[in-house]
This record gives C-alpha cells, structure tokens and sequence, in this order.
C-alpha cells in the first residue's frame, strides 16, 4: 500500500476541526484556513500523481474494521474531479465568512472542516456503508451551519432539508442492507460488477432514486434548496451548491448506473420527464423571484436537471458532460452565490429591488458578476457551455423531444440572469446607501478571481478535466450498454439520390467540399 | 500561415489590455493599443485576400490548441483561411479598423472609453473566430461571443433603461436562434459522427434520400438539419420572426450599429448559411424555405423602412432588409451573389450608418429626421459620404457599363432569382427594391434638404438654452444622451415587472413613435440659432474611405464573386458555386435585368415628389391611409404579438407556478404536511424534541450506526 494521501486528506481538517473548538475566534479562522489549504495543497498532489488512463481505482487504501465493513478508500477519475472540487472550494468558503461570521466562530469552522472531510470521505469511501456514513453525515454540519448561523427563518429552512432527505436516505439504508446481504459484500467495487435480477434491480434502483433525487435536488422534491439556500449564510450556500449538491448526481453514476443498468434503462422516461420539466419549471419559476439567493437556487435545480439526463442518455457525451456541468456549476453558482454575499454583506437585503446601478460604484464586481453570470447561462469559452453541451448532445441521442425541451434552458436561463443582472448592476443607483457600497477588497478578490480563472480554464481546455475521467467513462459504458435504450432518430442511410432542385449542377459542385480540405 | 493567428489574437490581447488598463491610465492607452491592433489585423488581411483574388492561394488549416474529445467527438481550436474566410476577413477586420477610428471622435465625450475599445475590439475577436471556424463548436463559440459583445455594446449605456431592454431583447431572441443552431449540431454529430466542417461536407452529399426522427415525426435528414441549423441563422441575421431584436439594438452607439449590426455580425447567418452550402444543396426543402425567409424579410423590412422617422431605425430595417436579399440568393442556390451582396452592403451600410453617426453628432444627438433638414451646406463632407452610400444602395447604375456597389450585387440577386426558378422571389426583391430606393432618398431628403426643422428638437433646444453652443459643453453631451435621451418618452422605471424585459422592451427602445405623431412638414421651420459643425477628420476619415467602397466595391470584385467564368478560380470550393447558374442568369429576359434600375428611379422620383416637391403630401397619404400607416409604423405589431404570446405568459406562469405549484402543492402536502405529522409525534414522545433540528440528525446517525453494527456483525 502506497502512502494514504487519502485518509490523511481526511484527517487534517478532522483534526483542525476538533482543535477548533478549544480555540478563540480569530485562531480558529487561521486553523481553518490553514487546514483546507493543506488538504487544497494535497488535492493538487493528489491531482499530479494520478494516473490518467492507468488503474481504475487509485490510492487504495484497506483496513478491516470488524465484520465485513472496511476502511476502505480509493479514487477513480470522477471522484478525483469531485474531490478537487472540495478542496478548491472550501477555504474559499473559509474567508468568505471571515468578517461575515462573528458568532461562535470555532464552532463554525470547525462545522465546515467537518463538512469538508464528510465530502471527501463520501467521494473516496470504497465500502457501501462507509460511503453511507459519509454520505448521511454529511447533513449533520450543513444543519448546524443553517440552524445556527442562518437567516430568520433558519428553523423552517433546517427542518424542511432535514425532512426531505431523512426519507430517502431511509430507503437507501434499506436498499443497502439488502444488496450487502445478497451481494455478501459491502466493497462498491465488487458491487459495481455485481447483477442483481432485473425485477429486483427496479426497486433498489427506486429506493436509490428516493434518496438522490432529493440531494440533486429533482423536481418536484427540490423545494427545500430554495428555503436552504436563503437561510444559509454565504459560505454555507457555496458549499451547498458548490458540493453537496453534486452528492446526487454522484450517487446516480457510482450506484443506479452501473449497479442496476437493467432498470436504469427501463425508467429513463421517469429522469427525463422530470428533468424536462425541471428545466421549464424552475426557469419560469426563477424569472419572477424578487430574492437574489432564491432566483440562483432555482437556477441550479434547472442546471442539475442537465445533469440528470446527461448521466441517463448511455453515451460518453451524456455521461462526461454530466460531470462538466456538475463542476462547473459547482464553480459558477459558487461564486454567484458569493456575488450575493459581497453585497448582502454590504446592505444586509437579498431584494433585488433595493439594489441598481452598482457598476458604477463596483466596477470590478460588475466585470467578475458578468462573468459569472455568462457561465451560468453556458457562454461558450466558460466552463458550463462544455458541459451543457455535451450533456445536451448525448442527450439527443436517445431522445430529440427531450434533448428540444432542455435546450430551451439556454433562452429561459439568459433572459433570468440577465434580467437579475441588469436590476442589480445596471441602471442608476437607487439610494444613497447603495451609492456608499465600496468595491470588492482584496479579500473578496482573493475568493472570486480563482474561480474565474478555473472557469475559463474548463471553458477553454476543458480537456484537462475530461482525460481524467476518460477511462472511467469507458468502463461504464462498457457495463451499462447492454441496457443502452435506442434513440428515436435512428438515422438511414442515404441512397444517394441527388435531390432534384440541383440535379443538373454540374460537377464544380461535386468537388466543392473535398477540395475545401 | 502564421500572419491568421496575428489577426485574429491581435484584437483579443488589444480588448484584455484595453479592458484591464481601464480608468487609471487614461483613455488614451486603450485607445492606441485597440486601434493599432485592428489597423494591423486589416493590413494582414488584405495580402490574404489578395492572394485568394490572385488565386495564389489554397485554403490552409492553423491548428491552435486541442479543445475537447468525448467518445468520438473531437474538437479542436483551429484557424481556417480559404477564399470564404478570406472575403469575412477583410470585411470585418477593414470595417472594425474604420470603426475603431471613427469612434475616437464619436465617443471622445464619453468617460468610460476604454470599457467601449475593449468590447469593440473583443467583439472583432469573436467575430474573427467565428469566420476562421473549422468546426461547428468554434463556429457556435464565434457565434455566441459576438452575441455577447452585442449585448454589452447595445447595452453601454447601461444607465438607460431602454439600452438594458434593448441589450437583454437582442440577447434573449438570439438564444431563441442559437436553440435551433444547437440542435442542429447536435443533429449534425448524431449523423456524421463528426462536427468538423470539411468532414461532414465532404459526406453530406451521400445522404440523398435518408430520412430521421425528429420529435414525433421522421423527415429527411438533410431538411432536418438544416432547417434547424438555419434557425440560428435566422436569429443571428435578424430575418423574419426573430428580427425584434435587431431596430431596438439602435440603442447601442452608432459606431455599434454601423459594425456589428450592419456590417460583420448580422451577416453571421448568411456566412453560416455558404459556409455550410453543400449541406443546405441537399435539401430543396430547406433551400426553399430560405428563399421565403429571406424574400419576406426583405419586404416586411423594407414596408416598416418607410415609416420611421428615427433615421438609426430607418437603416436598422434596411439592414433588415437587404440582409433578406442575402437569404433569398442563397436559397436559390447563388451563394457567390450572397457573398458578393454581403461583401459590398458591409461597406455602403457601414457607410450609411456612420454618417447617420455623423449628422447626429451634428445635430446634438437628435435622431429623428423629423428635426433635421437643409443640411446640406452645414456638414458637406457628411453630406456626400452619405450621398455615395445611398447611390450605392439603391443600386445606380448604368445597363451595360456598370455603376455603384448594390448596382453590380442586388441585381444580380433579383437576375439569379428568377433564373434559379424563384420569379416571386425576385419580383419581390424589384419590389422591395422600390421601397428602398424611397426610404433611403426619404433620408436624405429628409435631412439634407428643405429648410431647417432644428428649432423643436428638445435637444437642440437643450444645447442652446444649456450650453450656449454646442463647443463649450462637449464634455456633457455624450453622457447626457446616455441617460436623458429617451426620458421624456417614457417615465416608468424599474418596478421590477416584465414591462421591462427582453422581448418587452419595444415601449424602451429609441423614440417612440407615438412621441409626437406630427409629420416632419408640421415642424416649425428654423435654424433655432443653432450651427451644426461637420465633424473631425478622425470622423471623416472613414466615410471617405467606405465611400470609395461604395463606390468602387461592386465593379471591381464581381467577376471574382460572381462570374461563371471566372468566380470558380476564386472560391475554390469554398462554397457551393452554381457555374451553371451563374450562366443562366445572364440570360434571364431584359424586363428582369432593367427593372431594378426603373424601380429605382420610381422610388426616387416618388420621395422627391412627397418631400420636396410637395411637403405635405406624407401626412395627408398616412392620415388617409390611416392603418395601413399604423401598421407600418408598429413594424407589423410584432413587439407586441409577442410581449402578448410569451413575455407575459412566461412571468404569469412563472407566478403560478411558483406559489401555487412549489407552495401551494409541493410545500403543502409535502414538508409542511409531514411535519405537522412529526410535530404531532414528537409531542407524544415528549422530551425528546427540544426544538432543534439537528437533534434529530444526532439521533439519525445514532440508530444507522446501531443498524451497520447489527448488519454487519449479523
């Protein structure tokens, strides 16, 4: 066994968590800070030593705990994506609460390094009910981050997350403790390559479905993110969008997918009706809300419904476009959620109303506002075009009425977020308090500039985040295409008939588009 | 071929230093560092499409950086330079220079320069990528980032309510054609495996006779594709339907309007639409549909071209419409006229629009022709410029020896129509050639002759009573029209309703024309005292060079564009060209040839019999032809048929759905529902709730671990 980068990954921010909680407020932001850069500092590592296109499964790490559960650890190319995520958000989460947060400071932090070492740890967990722990747990701080350093109605906001996702994580643990039983194993390797009966793939698949959907969030289970996003403070909605919300989608290609293809197959039609009118639904919903937390929060359920029928079209496209979109929407409304924040943090309103003209006075946010912005609606040269595109195109493989509704996200995505830019940053002022609104500080510079650039990044060579994944994408398409739906084009092949308008063109025409090369 | 990456990068470093240099180091900087680069790109250009006019030149590949691979989809960043590209180069890189010149003058009034050379010159990159394209994602990426340099330079004077409608509505309505661009792709790569250019050219001819499935229906492939793919195009061009967006952009800055929405970006479509010809050859469907699109355009817009007084507007629709003309001569299969129309309206239009930029800067930022007149004598230079454009559109010239640029290109539009078997279609283009022979000498008439109507215009008033003088308060002038232009037409401000978005935005935009309904010969006549100035020469400068475009643009290229003999030399495959066509339209019957001439002296003689000879004659033609006036003046009640259809739909909805749906439904019998249910409970159980939430999580995780030890163990 190589040397566990991994549980050490896991073991920095769990341990500054606990040192946490015997410090003074400003020691434990330092600790904090200090401890998701050293994780970022290892993700980097992680990164640069693993090998793309070798081994399935990297920094593998087992040790028996007692009876079949394991300490077991290891990465492939879509938890590596996922787990540099994490780590790239999260001391970006750190100095966004540095001023913000002035209340119980230790126990906040070390709320958020337990979150972070929850994330990876459902990302690497090799063994089904260690990745349960993790996975479940990981509500446990981001109830506390929104219980106690929340909004107004931060009570209503935890109860109603907490509600949503206790019933299908219920299900799941059941669905878990059949396949352990059945399979004899807890380790997701094995299981991945495990056939359960198709009758039976059904309804795991269900109890699965019961759970990711909810974390995804899907319509009509998504109305908690809306209230959570809210309530949460700033750091806590990056986090929740930036990551947890990838959880779902996670769950969906690591579990329904390649363990129960069968019926994955046989209920695309229920991910793609509501995935469609996801999309429709909370576009629609997202133009007419007056709270600028809320209008992002519903954008991202619409932006997770590309997710979903990426990872169900059975393609490459579908599949790894998925996984672009759920990073780069894990950057983007990160960051439009910290947008939110540089100004909350200013007039304490999320109104859009009491808001305008704030390039004027915020020049450079203006600049870094759009981008983000043009990201969201997947401006090509930004990370979210390539996802969206691909998903969309692996999409239309199976299904061209889908592939037309989801697309219509590009029109009801710019008209809400170029709506929500123009009250914000455009037109005049509207009072003096906004007028008073200093620029961003180097701080906030520091939070938002490298995501920028991350998103360019994806935007402009995204072939740097798509070879890692490459070689899983094949694995699974390998196990999944005995499922693989056919699509409704099924194109035929031409007879080569000339069609007749043109019948007489003479031969130039023949040799135009060879000579063109 | 190194000299293409220097002209398309160029305009990208130029619009990144220009964008960070910003307000600290003053306005010159950016300036120099935008222009230069763009003078540098243009002179690069020249030599390249030179060597295609000499046809020394092969189409070559420059290969960038690798952009993506999924499964078999492989993408890459690539330059392309054949005869096509070559022609869009010196287009945009000659027409983007003159801009940037011009704009040195125009905007020197303004305060944030370098934010307007930074997206100047960042559009010109996008703009540049899109022609190089060699696949269609670079071509979508292109596409899309002219988009958004439109809605950030329409939208430039972001204080204006009218220019964040204006913004918004020409980025929305472009998204509408993009969804179709998108699928189009997506198609292309479902049937050719591939989205490069040359690839799926090269195999489009072998698919005669296949058909696809599409929605609930199967259709031949090559009509699928490509009347989707010609929905982008529709957007991006502004043709019939998706047009909207195109007269409110006349929002943005002149120097704007002349370079993207006249002269580089609208012509996107008809790029896309020759660039792709082969595919859209396959498909008489699609061709034929394009033929409609583009002949209905080209009427629509030059019908509602007659009735505005907005003199930005009034050219707005004729870009509207000859980029029509455009469509209507690919849709028969004579791309080379397409291009040659393209290639000659980027100068007489550009031309056109920056003397309209001219003689509002003159006239203190008044647009509306209605308070112009007589000023010929005042700005001279302006005046001839615009005199040159306006031969050169309405296409002056002489049967058999030549004439000015739209002579050699838009008849040989309306010849190929009728000889590629569209008669309609060209009968059509003579008529639309009629209006515009009207609306444009109605322009000039309008503004450079009669008597002085300056007196009632609320900014000429605003000059003298202000500034006493136009020279002594320049400083002001650019800023104020930024804001208090459109005040007076319309208060409402920002109550945050959909009044205000996108496709709504028609109440916004530019002068409305229910301002002040008096015809221009019910304006009180007079000078006011005001003394328009002919502009600087850094103004000047460029109409003087597009006027020898104008001019000379027509006669010089054809034979490369569109001569069957020889135009096959020059486009080398670039494009589907029609030999056999090109033949034929020159033996399209004499009627067909002289009309466009005879229609054009028509149209000249009824605006100088309605404008100069009896000035009273359009109020009392609109009073008494009252709703066919209306109607014109409404642009065929378009904005409105679809703030009715889907802008307030979309909000309506969107309430609904929102409060009866999440709330009222979800919310109800769901959470709120189940927690009625576990508060109910936990009062039984009495100690256990203590009110917080995250007791229960502690709970949760106790019993799932009792639950793992137990399985586990068992």
């Amino acid at each position: 066994m190589s040397f566990p980068i991994l549980s050490l990954m896991l073991a920095i921010p769990a341990v500054a968590a606990v040192a946490c909680l015997f410090l003074s407020a400003s020691a434990a932001r330092w600790t904090a800070l200090a401890a998701t850069l050293i994780d970022l500092a290892l993700g980097v590592v992680l990164w640069t030593s693993f090998d793309v296109g070798g081994a399935q499964w990297q920094f593998v790490e087992y040790a028996p705990v007692f009876g079949r559960f394991a300490w077991a650890l290891g990465i492939d190319g879509y938890a590596l994506l996922l787990i540099a995520l994490s780590v790239f958000l999260m001391p970006i989460c750190i100095g966004a609460s540095w001023q913000a947060i002035e209340k119980r400071v230790p126990e906040y932090m070390a709320a958020f390094l337990l979150t972070e070492v929850l994330m990876i740890g459902t990302f690497a967990a090799q063994d089904l009910f260690l990745f349960y722990i993790f996975f479940e747990a990981g509500l446990i701080p981001m109830f506390l981050i929104i219980g106690i350093w929340g909004g107004v109605n931060r009570i209503y906001a935890s109860y109603k997350f907490f509600l949503y996702t206790l019933l299908g994580s219920l299900l799941m643990f059941i669905a878990m403790l059949y396949m352990s039983i059945t399979a004899g194993t807890t380790s997701i390797p094995v299981l991945l390559n495990y056939d359960f009966p198709p009758q039976v793939q059904t309804w795991l698949w269900l109890a699965f479905f019961a759970s990711f959907a909810v974390k995804m969030p899907m319509w009509p289970v998504h109305t908690w993110l809306p209230d959570a996003h809210v309530q949460a403070p700033t750091a806590g909605s990056v986090i929740l969008a930036g990551v947890l919300l990838k959880l779902g989608g996670y769950g969906f290609l690591r579990f329904s997918l390649p363990m129960f293809p069968e019926a994955s197959a046989s209920l695309v039609w229920l991910v793609f009706g509501l995935s469609a009118v996801a999309v429709i639904y909370t576009s629609l919903v997202a133009l007419v809300q007056s709270d600028m937390k809320k209008l992002i929060a519903y954008s991202s359920v619409a932006h997770m419904a590309i997710v979903t029928i990426g990872l169900f079209a059975f393609n490459a496209q579908g599949i790894e476009g998925a996984m672009m979109v759920m990073l780069g929407h894990g950057l983007v409304s990160g960051a439009l959620f910290l947008c939110v924040g540089v100004i909350y943090d200013r007039l304490h309103t999320r109104e859009i109303s009491r808001y305008g003209g704030l390039a004027i006075n915020m020049p450079r946010y203006a600049i870094l506002f759009l981008l983000f912005t043009m990201a969201s609606i997947g401006l090509p040269g930004t990370s979210n075009f390539v996802g969206e595109l691909l998903s969309l195109m692996g999409t239309y493989k199976v299904s061209t009425t889908i592939a037309l509704l989801c697309t219509t996200g590009i029109i009801l995505g710019a008209a809400y977020m170029l709506y929500l830019y123009r009250r914000v940053v455009w037109g005049e002022i509207t009072s003096e308090e906004v007028r008073a609104m200093p620029d961003l500080s180097a701080r906030e510079l520091w939070l938002l500039v490298p995501i920028a650039a991350a998103v360019l990044w994806m935007g402009v060579y995204p072939e740097s985040f798509l070879a890692p994944m490459r070689k899983d994408t094949q694995i699974l398409l390998a196990r999944i295409e005995r499922a693989r739906p056919a699509g409704d084009s099924r194109p035929t092949k031409g007879t080569g008939i000339v069609p007749a308008a043109h019948a007489e063109t003479p031969a130039t025409g023949h040799e135009a588009p060879g000579s063109a090369h | 071929m190194t000299s293409i990456l220097f002209i398309v990068f160029l305009p990208l470093v130029a619009a990144i230093v220009a964008g960070f240099a910003n307000k600290s180091f003053g306005a010159t900087l950016p300036k120099v560092v935008t222009t230069g680069a763009l003078f540098v790109s243009c002179a690069l250009s020249w030599p390249v499409f030179i060597g295609f006019l000499a046809g020394s030149s092969e189409a070559t590949v420059t290969p960038v950086l690798h952009f993506m691979t999924s499964g078999t989809f492989d993408v890459s960043w690539a330059l392309r330079v054949d005869a096509l590209t070559a022609v869009m180069l010196v287009v945009i890189t000659s027409v983007s220079a003159l801009v940037h010149l011009y704009s040195w003058g125009y905007m020197s009034e303004e305060p944030d320069q370098p934010r307007f050379f930074a997206y100047l010159s960042l559009f010109t990159f996008a703009m540049l990528m899109l022609v190089t394209a060699d696949n269609l994602i670079q071509m979508f990426f292109g596409w899309e980032g002219v988009g958004l340099a439109s809605y950030l330079l329409i939208g430039f004077w972001f204080r204006k309510p009218s220019a964040n409608a204006a913004a918004i509505k020409a980025f929305v309505v472009n998204r509408v054609g993009d969804l179709g661009f998108m699928l189009g792709i997506f198609g292309t790569y479902l049937v050719f495996d591939t989205v490069s250019i040359p690839a799926i050219l090269a195999a489009a001819p072998t698919m005669g006779g296949s058909t696809i499935g599409f929605l609930w229906f199967r259709a031949d492939t090559m009509t699928v594709i490509c009347l989707l793919l010609f929905v982008g195009a529709m957007g991006k061009s502004a043709q019939l339907g998706l047009h909207t967006w195109l007269p409110d952009a006349m929002e943005g800055p002149t120097p704007v309007s002349a370079l993207i929405h006249a002269a580089t970006m609208v012509t996107a479509g008809v790029f896309m639409v020759c660039r792709l010809s082969p595919m859209f050859e396959m498909s008489p469907t699609a061709m034929g549909f394009i033929t409609f699109i583009g002949a209905a355009t080209c009427l629509f817009a030059a019908t509602v071209g007659t009735t505005q007084t907005d003199i930005k507007r009034v050219i707005a629709y004729s870009t509207c419409s000859q980029l029509g003309y455009m469509f209507f001569a690919a849709g028969v299969g004579a791309y080379g006229a397409a291009m040659f129309h393209l290639f000659t309206h980027a100068f007489f239009k550009a031309l056109l629009f920056l003397g309209a930029g001219s003689v509002i800067h003159a006239m203190h930022h008044e647009q509306d022709m209605r308070y112009y007149g007589g000023l010929r004598k005042a700005i001279p230079v302006t005046f001839w410029a615009m005199l040159l454009g306006t031969l050169a559109i309405t296409g002056v010239g002489i049967y058999g020896i030549g004439g000015f640029a739209g002579y050699h290109s838009k008849d040989a539009i309306i010849e190929v129509a009728w000889a590629g078997g569209a008669p309609v279609a060209s009968m059509v283009g003579v008529f639309a050639a009629l209006l515009t022979s009207f609306y444009s000498w109605r322009l000039m008439f309008l503004t450079f002759w009669g008597e002085p109507r300056w007196a009632a215009s609320e900014h000429i008033q605003h000059a003298l009573h202000d500034a006493h003088g136009h020279d002594a308060h320049d400083d002001h002038a650019h800023a104020h029209d930024g804001q208090a232009h459109d005040g007076h037409a319309h208060g409402h401000d920002d109550h945050a309703d959909e009044a205000h978005h996108g496709v709504a935005a028609q109440e916004d935009a530019g002068h409305a024309p229910h301002v002040d309904a008096r015809g221009f010969n019910d304006m009180p006549k007079g000078t006011g005292g005001y003394h328009p100035h002919e502009s600087p020469l850094v103004m000047l400068i460029p109409l003087i060079l597009l006027s020898v475009g104008a001019v000379a643009a027509g006669f010089v290229f054809h034979g490369f564009f569109i001569d069957p003999e020889s135009a096959g030399g020059f486009w080398k495959g670039a494009l589907f060209f029609n030999e056999h066509l090109m033949h034929e339209m020159h033996e399209v019957p004499l009627f067909v040839k002289l009309s466009a001439t005879v229609v054009m002296l028509t149209g000249l003689l009824i605006a100088w019999a309605a404008y100069i000879r009896s000035p009273s004659f359009p109020a009392k033609f609109a009073d008494t032809f009252q709703p066919i006036y209306q109607f014109l003046l409404r642009k065929w009640y378009f904005d409105e048929l679809y703030n009715f259809l889907f802008v307030r739909p979309a909000f309506a909805i969107g309430r609904v759905l929102w409060h009866r749906g999440d709330e009222g439904t979800i919310d109800r019998f769901g959470p709120n529902g189940s927690a009625w249910v576990v508060q109910l409970g936990s009062r039984v159980a009495g100690r256990l709730q203590t009110g917080y939430v995250y007791t229960y999580a502690f709970v949760m995780l106790i019993g799932l671990t009792a639950a793992i030890t137990w399985a586990i163990a068992g």
